[in-house]
């Protein structure tokens, strides 16, 4: 596929010793951190598309109330066929038996798309993916610091994905396979034999410890490589609002992945090897997990959300033809973002019995994040306002990002109120913001990193108005399908419920409506990657014109195998 | 919706789009508060997309081809910072009053103990002598009955009207969340530790509620039935479940103001 036309790119960059495309061993031992970072994005393609299958058979199952669809989709194992045949036992007894385990396999379904769209998807996609390769082109360096630890930090991630999917698959409750415990892993439902005792959850505990090492590995490359490997005169307040961003995140994910994995293994020798930790019954504390989990968990968030803000700025900028509003507020914005990210826990768990003093503290301590995320929010504004706004498609999405995270956001507010989340807590409500800073947050930047960085990567142009179509049916079918769960949160519907009372029928059925909306802007977007790579329309070094100042636009397209073996000098920014 | 006492129920009801009515004190100040943060954040949200509607008018490149390069106003970054922190701090005036009204249970003149089990809940009225084992009503009674399918259960709890009803909430397995919309209670049942929530219910009716925290296969199926009474059907109702009355002569109502020291544990004054 790449013989001929990168014949053409290589004799610009000569002696550039890419190898070939169909070289197993450029993938397998890969150490350029460009081949590495398109690994990432594929594999952040492909659970994508796994995720969203999920959520399309739970907002399938949700269109109506009762247990509809999958009872039809359960295997009857042979032998309660056999039974049936003989006699043994009724139609009745397979019936119930449907049943049961289409509520089991919900609550597997629930708990994968989760920890399949965190984990194997926005994690790959936004650090593995564009970090790596970006965060190099841009502070002007030849590689990642550890170009090997960079290659075990990606094959990690199959390999946890591998033990995921194969937990999916091993008895998990009693004779149904998979965990249905919620991403949150929480016991006693994870560690008690009745619910989960079968292989499935050591798997997936496994599994999140493999990722989790994945991610540390990553995070020391980056720091290290964001700390030593800038080119000359990159002072760290001149890199780009995207290093910043992941060098944020990095941090967040090396101070908070050590606790998920300490939880982790407690929840493993809890389930196999006799200790009590999570145990009330030895003396233990369900809800010691709970702040365990949480320490890292709200991190967490942050990691997915913190390089979106990057990229936003990066693209804001560039299509509006004008340096960031505020650079320095914004880089520290999302410091203290980071921060701050680390001492509000415990507001996921304000019904757990915390009492006035405690949830007091994390009520305020929440609300403050609000300060700079609006900073963030304004200042984008304030980057466009009196600039020469060009609507290509990242832009697109990039200011449907900005809207759509403010929604979110205000919700975040409301939420943050222990007070009302009573009322609110663990119904739609909380599902509905959430996705609306991750699914229409988190994952609109990746789709506009995407087609912002495309041609770079690919050298070629993006169809614009397939693009755009993308963009425009995304955006209506997400708000669709997430809006009126804010009114099922209101009216009182808890989340991770297989049925529901009738009167939740309307705005589920709704909901569902916009999932199928959202459906056919996935189709196009596949549509957009083949027509991308059949097509050939070659993108220039720059093709987002004087905008574009990071050093990747001063690079052909796609670069060239290594680049800046002789460094790039930066200039001081008169802008700053 | 209303109507006679009797047939009142505190419900989602088909295309709601707010909270169900209150039926406590506690529930009728969230509804205030909610009243008071959703214009705030309507509002909050309508001016950045009008902002964004500005920009993309006023400056796309055909009405403003060449950009202005600045980069800072302290102004308005001083007055971006600022306000959304009064903002905040007026949200949290009125938010940690609510808080304070929900952790802070004043006397009770009944006590229940809630246990959460999988998948039904057991209600123990200690001082009364009943004990109720609450189970979902299977769907066709209810359909047959025409109650709520997945609300309705088979033996509701009752509590009496204008009395203040502490529970004590625990699990016997794994983590339940006993929940009633209305009363603006949700409290998580945890094994190993006990839980209080309180609620004074304002007016008769039927109330439900659903499990609120991921518990298993059947999470879906363990739903919450209270019925509030006046204090002489509540007693009625305590003996036909063979339990003893308190010393007779319940004082019918208790509003009164609660004396010092309020004792944690809350346990019945008669």
């Amino acid at each position: 596929m790449a013989t001929s036309t990168d014949a053409g790119a290589e004799s610009v960059h000569h002696d550039d010793h890419r190898p070939s495309f169909y070289d197993w061993k450029r993938w397998a031992y890969s150490t350029n951190h460009k081949d590495i970072g398109t690994m990432y994005l594929v594999f952040a393609i492909i659970a994508g598309i796994i995720g969203a299958v999920l959520s399309g058979i739970i907002r399938w199952e949700l269109a109506e109330p009762g247990v509809t669809i999958l009872p039809h989709l359960v295997h009857v194992p042979d032998a309660m066929q056999a039974q049936l045949a003989s006699g043994e036992i009724t139609q009745a007894a397979v019936d119930a038996y449907r049943i049961d385990a289409a509520k089991h396999h919900y609550n597997v379904m629930v708990t994968m798309h989760g920890l399949i769209m965190i984990f194997f998807m926005v994690m790959p996609a936004m650090i593995g993916g564009f970090g790596n390769w970006f965060v190099p082109l841009m502070i002007g360096a030849p590689d990642m610091a550890f170009p090997r630890m960079n290659n075990i930090s990606f094959w990690l991630l199959p390999a946890s994905f591998a033990l995921a999917t194969i937990s999916m698959l091993v008895p998990g409750n009693g004779q149904f396979p998979g965990f249905g415990g919620g991403w949150t892993l929480y016991p006693p439902l994870s560690t008690s034999a009745t619910h989960h005792g079968g292989a499935s959850m050591d798997l997936l505990i496994l599994s999140l410890h493999i990722a989790g090492a994945s991610s540390i590995l990553g995070a020391i490359n980056f720091i290290t490589t964001i700390f030593n490997m800038r080119a000359p005169g990159m002072t760290l307040h001149r890199m780009p609002l995207f290093v910043w961003s992941i060098l944020v995140t990095v941090w967040l994910l090396l101070l908070s992945l050590p606790v998920l994995a300490g939880a982790l293994t407690m929840l493993l020798t809890d389930r196999n090897f006799g200790t009590q930790f999570f145990e009330p019954a030895g003396g233990g504390d369900p809800v010691m997990y709970q702040h365990l989990f949480w320490f890292f968990g709200h991190p967490e968030v942050y990691i997915l959300i913190l390089p979106g803000f990057g990229i936003v700025s990066q693209i804001v900028s560039t299509f509006s033809r004008k340096p960031v509003f505020g650079y320095l507020g914004m880089a520290y914005a999302m410091v203290s973002i980071g921060f701050i990210g680390f001492i509000v826990w415990a507001h996921h768990m304000y019904t757990v019995g915390m009492g006035f003093d405690l949830e007091a503290y994390f009520v305020a301590a929440t609300m403050i994040i609000a300060v700079p995320t609006g900073i963030k929010i304004f200042s984008w504004i304030a980057t466009m306002w009196g600039g020469s706004l060009e609507f290509k498609v990242p832009m697109l999405w990039a200011i449907g990002f900005i809207f759509l995270f403010t929604v979110g956001g205000v919700t975040g507010v409301v939420l943050a109120n222990s007070g009302i989340d009573t009322a609110l807590h663990d119904t739609y409500y909380v599902v509905a913001h959430f996705h609306y800073v991750l699914s229409l947050g988190a994952v609109f930047t990746i789709f506009a990193g995407f087609y912002y960085w495309i041609p770079k990567m690919s050298g070629y142009r993006y169809n614009g108005f397939l693009a755009g179509l993308h963009f425009w049916i995304t955006f209506i079918g997400v708000n669709v399908i997430f809006f009126p769960q804010h009114f099922l949160g209101l009216q009182g519907m808890p989340r991770r419920y297989i049925d529901y009372p009738d009167a939740f029928r309307f705005w589920n059925h709704i909901s569902s409506i916009g999932y199928a909306i959202t459906f056919v802007g996935l189709i196009v977007f596949i549509i957009v990657l083949f027509d991308l790579f059949l097509a050939r329309r070659r993108a220039g070094a720059n093709p987002w014109g004087q905008g574009a100042t990071t050093l990747e636009w001063t690079l052909s397209s796609p670069p060239p195998f290594h680049q800046f073996s002789e460094l790039p000098v930066i200039k001081p920014d008169p802008h700053h | 919706m209303g109507g006679a006492s009797a047939a009142w129920a505190d419900q989602p009801v088909e295309r709601g789009i707010d909270f169900q009515p209150a039926a406590t004190p506690a529930m009728a100040h969230i509804h205030s508060f909610h009243a008071f943060v959703l214009p705030i954040i309507t509002v909050i949200s309508v001016f950045v997309l009008a902002l964004l509607l500005w920009v993309v008018i006023r400056y796309n490149r055909k009405a403003n081809p060449t950009p202005r390069m600045f980069t800072h106003n302290m102004l308005v970054e001083v007055i971006w910072t600022i306000v959304p922190v009064l903002i905040l701090v007026a949200i949290a005036w009125r938010s940690f009053p609510l808080l304070y009204e929900q952790e802070r249970a004043p006397p009770a003149a009944l006590t229940i103990k809630v246990v959460g089990n999988s998948w039904f809940w057991q209600y123990e009225y200690q001082d009364l002598g009943v004990t109720v084992a609450s189970n979902r009503l299977p769907e066709e009674e209810a359909r047959a009955q025409s109650r709520p399918n997945l609300l309705a259960v088979d033996n509701p709890i009752y509590v009496p009207v204008g009395e203040n009803v502490s529970v004590l909430i625990t699990s016997n397995d794994v983590i339940h969340s006993w929940t009633v919309p209305a009363f603006g209670v949700k409290q998580d049942a945890i094994p190993g530790r006990v839980n209080q929530g309180w609620f004074n219910v304002d007016r008769p009716g039927i109330y439900y509620g659903q499990c609120s925290e991921l518990c298993g296969i059947n999470h879906a199926y363990m739903p919450i039935e209270v019925r509030a009474v006046s204090r002489e059907e509540f007693d009625r109702w305590v003996v036909s479940q063979g339990g003893t009355l308190a010393d007779a002569a319940p004082a019918a109502a208790q509003p009164a103001p609660a004396p010092s020291a309020p004792a944690a544990g809350a346990s019945p004054t008669r």
